[in-house]
């Protein structure tokens, strides 16, 4: 346990009537990349803002590096985490620079360490610009320049690439990379799943204010047994031969468009299907397993 | 929650908040107005008895305070309503909130930074005039006109105070600049009226006694009596002041009442904000 950064014990938050986060437990261990996923209202919010000490809990205990976030010692929880929250918007008529100073001295951080940070998002050229003049996405790396300020063992961001131009996200995600071998742990949000999947250590899927699963994405997967995809690409009148080698088995399913088909199988079925498949010699030119996306894990969850 | 306070978090956001006033040229605008009307009034205060020029410094204190009691809480209210709604609003909050700073912290220093702009303008725009005035000022008149200004700045600060408090009650922008607005017209133009009123259909059964107290409970008629019971010339010129007992009137006194219309705002926002 004690190589827990976040330990979330038993939380809820209600406000009045609406039962914002219910019972929620959640550990996350150093050095992880760990996601946040759910429908917007499924309490993720809520619970970053409980983690973070924004928002005191109705209930549970919260402890980031061993501390509570709302005690004595939240100066000292504090500076050691970094935190983006959403669509972050700053003061139109401060620099970049002055931006990051003004939290770098909030924070206890020395300013020299600023103008490393701006090179390290890319907006070194527009350090002394005013921030009023700025693209979405150089407002979302000034934020992430912020969040990255004093060294932060544990970051969180929320929704971090919104408004990041493609190579912005790629970007991102290499410093993420560099954080995460530095040892940072990082919790995250996104609505872009097929962008985290490849990217979390571990993930939990918030509905209704409970975490419904959590786990690495593959055991997620296992766990709900969805299917696994089969694509094809078939020589002409291969169909015939392809229906009747996957009706001949259990738990697969073809669908067969021209001269592509797709063939949906259960886990433990994966290799008869496939040896059923490599049976069909000649017929089928290309195949490629497919792992359920993210999509499919949380559209299962969510129903 | 209680912490000790961090006077270094609280600067950081003080200077800040002063910082982004001196940038978006509002110092400058609001100096400028201030020196403008101040100007104005100075000169030609006296042009309905039919002079042009400065007479004195009494009679043009007592007309900058009928100025200032409407033009500083007007901007001071506008100054302030945004303060924390507005870094709600923009999504800012909560990353300051994130900061190794308490809320108290955070507002205290919010209405030090703002508190600081609009003094600047008003020390700054007013200070002007009377540097001009200086050749013609005795020593008593500058006393007098140096109480006139910092006495517009405490005002500035009780209604900032105020303006703060509705910015933290407030849940979105459009609600605390109403709210703003609203005190503006009860403490400006509203609560007088009801006094007298409340005198006159009564015939002064109701409310005599307690009128000088009821006065005290109205920041701008702190400010009024602050300023106008040091003048013997224009003390009969108003009739408000007339019932307002020689007790009551020491600027010892009705300072202290300014503070606590400054210091009490700002805690029932502490308060809320906490929550």
């Amino acid at each position: 346990m004690a190589n827990n950064v976040i330990e979330v014990h038993q939380v809820s938050k209600r406000y009045g009537l609406v039962q914002a986060v219910d019972g929620v437990d959640l550990a996350v261990e150093a050095g992880q990349v760990f996601g946040l996923i759910g429908h917007n209202g499924a309490g993720k919010s809520t619970l970053f803002k409980m983690m973070l000490g924004l928002l005191p809990a109705t209930s549970g205990q919260i402890r980031i590096d061993g501390w509570p976030v709302r005690g004595e010692e939240f100066r000292r929880v504090r500076r050691h985490v970094g935190y983006l929250p959403e669509n972050v918007v700053f003061y139109d008529n401060l620099s970049g620079l002055e931006t990051l100073a003004f939290f770098a001295r909030l924070k206890g951080v020395d300013r020299s360490e600023c103008g490393g940070l701006l090179e390290r998002v890319g907006l070194s050229p527009a350090a002394d610009r005013r921030v009023k003049g700025y693209s979405k996405g150089m407002r979302q790396r000034l934020g992430f320049a912020q969040a990255l300020l004093g060294k932060p063992k544990l970051l969180f961001l929320d929704e971090p690439t919104a408004g990041l131009d493609p190579e912005g996200v790629r970007e991102f995600y290499r410093i993420l990379r560099q954080m995460r071998g530095e040892g940072v742990t990082v919790i995250l949000t996104s609505h872009i799943l097929s962008e985290i999947q490849e990217r979390v250590d571990r993930l939990a899927i918030m509905r209704s204010g409970k975490i419904q699963a959590i786990g690495t994405v593959q055991s997620l997967r296992e766990t709900m047994a969805l299917p696994l995809y089969f694509e094809l690409r078939l020589v002409r009148g291969a169909e015939p031969g392809l229906q009747r080698a996957i009706a001949a088995l259990a738990g697969a399913e073809v669908s067969i468009d021209a001269e592509r088909a797709v063939v949906h199988c259960q886990r433990e079925s994966k290799m008869a299907v496939f040896q059923a498949l490599a049976a069909l010699d000649g017929l089928i030119t290309d195949i490629h397993v497919r792992e359920p996306s993210l999509e499919d894990v949380f559209l299962g969850y969510s129903e | 929650m209680t912490f000790a306070i961090e006077l270094r978090q609280v600067g950081i956001i003080a200077v800040k908040e002063f910082r982004e006033r001196i940038r978006d040229r509002w110092v400058l605008a609001v100096t400028i107005v201030f020196t403008a009307f101040a100007l104005v009034i100075a000169y030609f205060g006296a042009a309905q008895q039919g002079a042009v020029g400065f007479r004195s410094i009494e009679v043009t204190i007592a007309s900058l305070v009928s100025l200032v009691i409407y033009l500083v809480p007007l901007i001071a209210l506008i100054l302030g309503f945004d303060a924390i709604v507005g870094e709600r609003e923009r999504g800012s909050l909560d990353l300051l909130l994130s900061m190794p700073i308490t809320r108290f912290e955070l507002l205290l220093g919010k209405f030090l930074g703002l508190s600081a702009s609009l003094a600047s303008s008003t020390v700054i725009g007013f200070g002007l005039v009377g540097l001009l005035l200086g050749s013609r000022l005795s020593p008593e008149a500058w006393y007098h006109y140096a109480g006139f200004i910092l006495s517009s700045v405490l005002l500035g600060m009780a209604f900032l105070s105020l303006a703060v408090m509705v910015s933290v009650y407030a849940t979105d922008r459009t609600r605390a600049s109403g709210g703003a607005i609203a005190l503006w017209f009860f403490f400006v133009l509203v609560y007088d009226l009801l006094l007298l009123g409340a005198l006159v259909v009564t015939g002064g059964a109701v409310a005599a006694d307690a009128f000088p107290y009821l006065l005290l409970l109205n920041p701008a008629d702190v400010f009024r009596i602050l300023n106008i019971f040091g003048l013997d010339e224009v003390r009969t010129l108003y009739g408000l002041t007339t019932v307002f007992p020689e007790r009551l009137a020491s600027p010892a006194l009705l300072g202290v009442v300014m503070l606590v219309w400054i210091v009490l705002p700002l805690g029932l926002a502490n308060w809320r904000f906490r929550r």
